[in-house]
């Protein structure tokens, strides 16, 4: 079973530690010393907020790439994921289970920059078989939260 | 015709529930940041309503056994045995209801003769009374107090019995006070209950929601199983409520002439509620258990925000509500609640309503998420604060 701390964490990674000590009846210490042990462990890796990017006066183009690629001998998928991890234009890469291998989260300014970073950079690295390339147009939900507005309570305000 | 002069007296001589103007000014005002409602934010377990569309889409949809299907009495029977060690016959001993209301109706109506007096600890939800009354039996209401936690004592209750008693309602863990009856004081009830010919209506339709150690039936003490009627449901415990679905387990005596009221008045239990309740009660343990953490995460953040701000509360064991005590601010219950309605739209009980003892206090519902609770509770801080001011 997953710690508590942690899944407190995962609904909103910014509770101060006093109030997480209150919900998890233990002490202020306690929290901070469990939390700065997840950091150097590496089982938190990091802290972002989820940014509503409609909202934001700025281009944004998010793409979703599906990577077919030829393992390598001895070294598997582990070599291309790593170096399709290191640019800055991919956001996420994972190995996949199914019709392809690697599914590679890529943002830029525009569609033309996605497009054109998959044409010139992924699919002429070596050992890549084949791309394919699916545009976001809209975000509903992202990592558990809701990226559109909530209906209202259908429960009321009030009722005994 | 005057219509007003056909109607029954008694009934419109019955109280509205809690407080009607204050419930419809609150509801119909927009914006509001609600701690008010007594039912759960959680949706019902996935796998529960996705069992009521497959029964829906295989045409399940005839009248049930009057007492309710036979395999959801034994899925009662079992849930009753494994968490409560509680041992009901399924075939004479459970009856399905439509939620745990109907089967508190069924149980007083039941019993009652007239001028039979039923002994009712408040504050508490507030059907027992009214239903009393209209069975032609007495309401006769215990004051608990905060100082024993909202918990009835054998003092009190020896105090109210006389030979008129017939009926004593148990509604623990409460709303709205979240108190809880453990062993030892359920215990100490028994002990008067023995001595005499009262019959006991056990409300435990917030037993699984319990913090501090499980939830104790007390019909799993000696001698009390045969004078005991449980009531319990599946709109808090598997966030339920507008199924509708409810039940009771006694004396086949008892149950026996419960069912012949249920079969004139409703017939059966909705079918479909009653076949995705199987599902609830024999496959969503870690759903509860879920539910359960979160709630307790919360209370403990909430008892202590209210506490922090001034607000005397006594930490509840159970079910989702607290009770900061307002006495400190010099304001009645009502005044209360309306002046944070208007002054910071956040909508909340004022204890009152389930009682006279609950004058002094408000209840505070817990279910809604952190953030939500987080932004209410600032909210009441700063009118607390302008309170001070003034």
């Amino acid at each position: 079973m997953m710690d508590r701390l942690l899944e407190l964490l995962n609904t909103d990674a910014r509770m101060d530690a006093g109030t997480l000590a209150v919900m998890l009846d233990t002490t202020k210490e306690e929290i901070e010393r469990r939390i700065a042990k997840y950091e150097e462990e590496g089982v938190i890796r990091g802290y972002k907020p989820l940014l509503d990017y409609e909202k934001i006066d700025t281009q944004y183009v998010e793409a979703v790439i599906e990577l077919r690629v030829t393992p390598k001998k001895d070294f598997g998928f582990e070599e291309i994921a790593q170096k399709v991890s290191q640019y800055p234009e991919v956001d996420s890469v994972y190995l996949m289970s199914g019709g392809y291998d690697l599914h590679v989260r890529v943002v830029g300014k525009t569609f033309k920059d996605v497009a054109m970073f998959v044409a010139q950079r992924l699919a002429q690295l070596d050992g890549v078989v084949s791309t394919a390339t699916h545009f976001v147009l809209s975000r509903y939900k992202d990592r558990g939260v809701y990226m559109t507005d909530m209906p209202g309570d259908e429960r009321g305000n009030i009722s005994l | 015709m005057d219509l007003e002069k056909m109607l029954s007296d008694r009934t419109v001589s019955l109280k509205p529930s809690g407080i009607r103007r204050f419930f419809d000014i609150a509801n119909e005002m927009e914006g509001v940041i609600a701690l008010g409602v007594g039912e759960p934010d959680f949706k019902t377990p996935y796998s529960v309503r996705q069992a009521a569309i497959q029964n829906l889409q295989h045409g399940q949809t005839r009248y049930t056994a009057n007492a309710g299907l036979s395999e959801l009495r034994r899925a009662i029977s079992d849930y009753l045995k494994r968490k409560f060690d509680l041992a009901y016959d399924k075939k004479d001993e459970i009856l399905v209801t439509v939620g745990g209301s109907e089967a508190i109706d069924l149980a007083i109506r039941a019993f009652l003769n007239p001028g039979d007096e039923v002994l009712i600890p408040e504050p508490c939800f507030v059907c027992y009374s009214p239903i009393v009354t209209l069975t032609s039996g007495v309401p006769v209401s215990i004051q608990t107090r905060e100082e024993d936690e909202f918990r009835l004592t054998p003092e009190q209750l020896e105090a109210a019995i006389t030979p008129k008693t017939k009926m004593l309602v148990l509604p623990y863990p409460n709303n709205p006070t979240g108190a809880v009856m453990r062993r030892e004081h359920l215990e100490a009830i028994a002990e008067v209950i023995r001595r005499h010919d009262i019959i006991v209506l056990s409300d435990e339709i917030y037993a699984e929601l319990t913090y501090n150690g499980r939830h104790v039936s007390i019909a799993s003490l000696p001698g009390m199983k045969e004078r005991t009627i449980v009531v319990n449901g599946f709109s808090k415990t598997f966030a339920m409520t507008g199924w509708r679905l409810g039940y009771a387990a006694g004396p086949a005596a008892a149950i026996k002439q419960m069912t012949k009221l249920h079969q004139y008045a409703i017939m059966c239990a909705p079918t479909t509620a009653q076949y995705a309740a199987i599902v609830a009660l024999d496959h969503c343990e870690e759903n509860i258990r879920q539910m359960r953490e979160e709630y307790n995460t919360r209370r403990r953040f909430v008892v202590d925000a209210f506490n922090k701000m001034g607000l005397h509360t006594f930490e509840p064991e159970g079910a989702f509500y607290v009770f900061p005590c307002i006495k400190s601010t010099g304001l009645g219950s009502e005044e209360f609640c309306e002046r944070l309605l208007y002054e910071k739209k956040v909508a909340v009980v004022p204890g009152n309503a389930f009682g006279d003892s609950g004058e002094g206090f408000i209840r505070v519902s817990y279910s809604y998420s952190v953030q939500h609770l987080s932004a209410a509770l600032r909210r009441i801080a700063e009118f607390l604060q302008e309170l001070k001011g003034e």
